[in-house]
């Protein structure tokens, strides 16, 4: 019989080896925010800050080399607007169909379907992207080539939609059922209950979904890297080949000699990525907190 | 308009919206599955690649995926487990304790090639595993990690408070509360969590591409400090190195397919087991 002093002990030393075990997730994200500093900000010792993201060319291996990222700034703005403009009617417009139209047995058979294509790995649709659509949007459209920004925004819109409509549906889901019957008990018909009461009222809960789809799409790297063509150059129309920041930092890395400008430089692009997304998923919190309390969830 | 006719052209456009999103995805499977097809045979899934990639099978890229997730879930596992118990069970609602659930979030937002990134400039070079599953595995292992934590956390949610009450009142401590009635419980939970990170990690390119895979090894990995052949990089390198394009592309085609039945029969198993236990909690 052990005594209740060493039990205690014991109990105390489960809770501090959970405590420290639970201060992981704090030291990656620190880790990577210390290695993205580290080796991405000696960059601006050979390129000025503002020369390095407003500047219009991108020729890491020119002699002399130029470090101007905005072309990939710019690759990586048109894809993403782009497959936003894809992905968030059809992602919420699914997601409104499984909720609001769909019945029991349907919806039961949708909601795991769109699960699980939102978990097809992207370079599956990198390479759908590359062998099958390129070559048919070129053809159709009679490009001098099919890998373009429209081509890496269309397939990565495809992509995102399952995610956003996914995350769309929970939100719809957590609007009450009251609200819905107030609505039809003062004689409005499905449509305007659905398009007065529960999308506004799941509005924000949406919005973080069209966020949330929006981070994704700017930090996929596989697909962008595949079908839009790579082209370090400030793209005039959609189709145009690009290179995304993602992309450039991908397809370079193992090329560069470690501790050159390059070698600094993609570091710092991913730095820049990394500072983007980060604030995409603060606005997407702070939106989903307000959301919550909008329909008295808590939590 | 009459109120009628547009609630229909508003449904019309919603079914039109699920039925080009289906569409889209489904032509996805289709192609992938009618063409890789013809390439599949047990030959492709055992031997080495040959003729400089124009022939031979992927077994290598198999057998090195299979490392990437053993590596990066045994890594992930007690971790994500241990932090989801910490905020489930012990945390006080405190300072430190948003700090670590805003990490979390943040985490979970990084962009995969960051990962990839931080894992070479960490495990590549700062710790010298240089290229390697171990580097790679690591990397997927943190890139999982917010993902496994929320499965949990979840799942230990979704365990009774009664059942904790009454095992603190028959005179049983927390920790014992914990790994006797509470871990117990949660557990299909968890593995569900763990089974949809495994589909995850098998499908992750971007953080492999300069922490593990090469386009070419000799034969079977042999131990976790070696370079590896992976099944999504491979369909990368197939694409964009090589001088037989025609002939690769029908490997990378029998690579999608395996990879997409890995991925999508390992969801499908985790979705199928959350389902079952759903309708038993209802029940």
């Amino acid at each position: 019989m052990i005594s209740a002093k060493a039990r205690r002990l014991k109990e105390r030393m489960y809770k501090w080896g959970f405590t420290i075990l639970a201060f992981a997730s704090l030291v990656f994200l620190a880790g990577i925010t210390i290695t993205l500093f580290l080796e991405g900000l000696p960059v601006f010792k050979e390129v000025p800050f503002l020369k390095f993201i407003a500047g219009k060319y991108w020729y890491p291996t020119y002699e002399p080399p130029e470090f101007g990222i905005l072309p990939l700034i710019l690759g990586s703005l048109w894809v993403t607007v782009g497959a936003v403009i894809i992905c968030v009617p059809l992602g919420v417009g699914s997601a409104l169909f499984i909720n609001e139209l769909a019945g029991k047995r349907l919806k039961a058979f949708l909601k795991p379907i769109v699960e699980l294509l939102a978990g097809i790995p992207s370079i599956v649709y990198g390479f759908f992207g590359m062998v099958i659509v390129a070559p048919l949007l070129q053809d159709l459209l009679n490009l001098p080539v099919g890998l373009t920004a429209f081509t890496g925004a269309l397939i990565l819109g495809i992509m995102a939609t399952p995610t956003v409509c996914s995350i769309a549906e929970d939100a719809l889901s957590f609007v009450p059922r009251s609200f819905r019957e107030a609505s039809f008990a003062v004689g409005a018909n499905r449509w305007q209950t659905l398009t007065r009461v529960v999308l506004p009222a799941s509005a924000s809960g949406i919005s973080t979904a069209i966020i949330l789809g929006m981070s994704r799409a700017i930090g996929e790297t596989m697909t962008v890297l595949m079908v839009c063509g790579g082209a370090a150059v400030i793209p005039h129309t959609f189709f145009q080949p690009v290179r995304p920041m993602t992309a450039t930092i991908a397809a370079e890395m193992g090329e560069t000699v470690m501790g050159s400008t390059h070698y600094h430089s993609l570091f710092a692009i991913g730095l820049i990525l990394f500072i983007i997304t980060f604030f995409f998923n603060v606005i997407a919190e702070l939106v989903s907190r307000r959301f919550r309390i909008k329909l008295g969830l808590g939590r | 308009m009459n109120k009628k006719v547009t609630q229909n052209i508003g449904f019309g456009t919603l079914f039109l919206c699920i039925a080009i999103t289906l569409f889209f995805l489904g032509s996805i499977i289709y192609f992938i599955v009618a063409r890789g097809f013809k390439v599949l045979s047990w030959e492709f899934l055992t031997s080495v690649p040959k003729e400089a990639m124009t022939a031979g099978g992927v077994g290598p890229a198999i057998v090195g995926t299979v490392f990437l997730v053993i590596g990066a879930i045994v890594f992930a596992l007690p971790l994500g487990v241990a932090s989801a118990i910490y905020l489930t069970e012990y945390s006080p609602k405190s300072f430190i304790v948003n700090i670590i659930r805003m990490s979390i979030n943040n985490l979970a937002g990084v962009p995969s090639v960051v990962f990839g990134l931080f894992g070479f400039g960490i495990f590549v070079k700062f710790f010298g595993f240089g290229v390697s599953a171990l580097s790679g595995s690591l990397t997927l292992g943190i890139l999982v990690l917010p993902q496994i934590i929320s499965a949990t956390q979840e799942a230990l949610i979704a365990v009774p408070q009664s059942y904790r009450e009454a095992s603190l009142a028959v005179g049983a401590t927390h920790w014992q509360t914990i790994k006797n009635i509470v871990l117990p419980s949660a557990s299909p939970g968890i593995l569900t969590g763990v089974i949809l990170s495994i589909g995850r990690v098998a499908g992750e390119t971007a953080p492999i591409l300069f922490t593990a895979a090469t386009f070419y090894t000799r034969g079977f990995p042999k131990s976790f400090f070696s370079e590896v052949m992976a099944l999504p990089y491979h369909i990368y390198a197939l694409m964009t190195e090589g001088t037989h394009p025609e002939q690769q592309t029908q490997i990378a085609y029998g690579c999608a397919l395996i990879l997409l039945i890995l991925v999508l029969s390992i969801s499908a198993a985790a979705i199928i087991i959350r389902q079952r236990q759903r309708g038993a909690a209802e029940a």
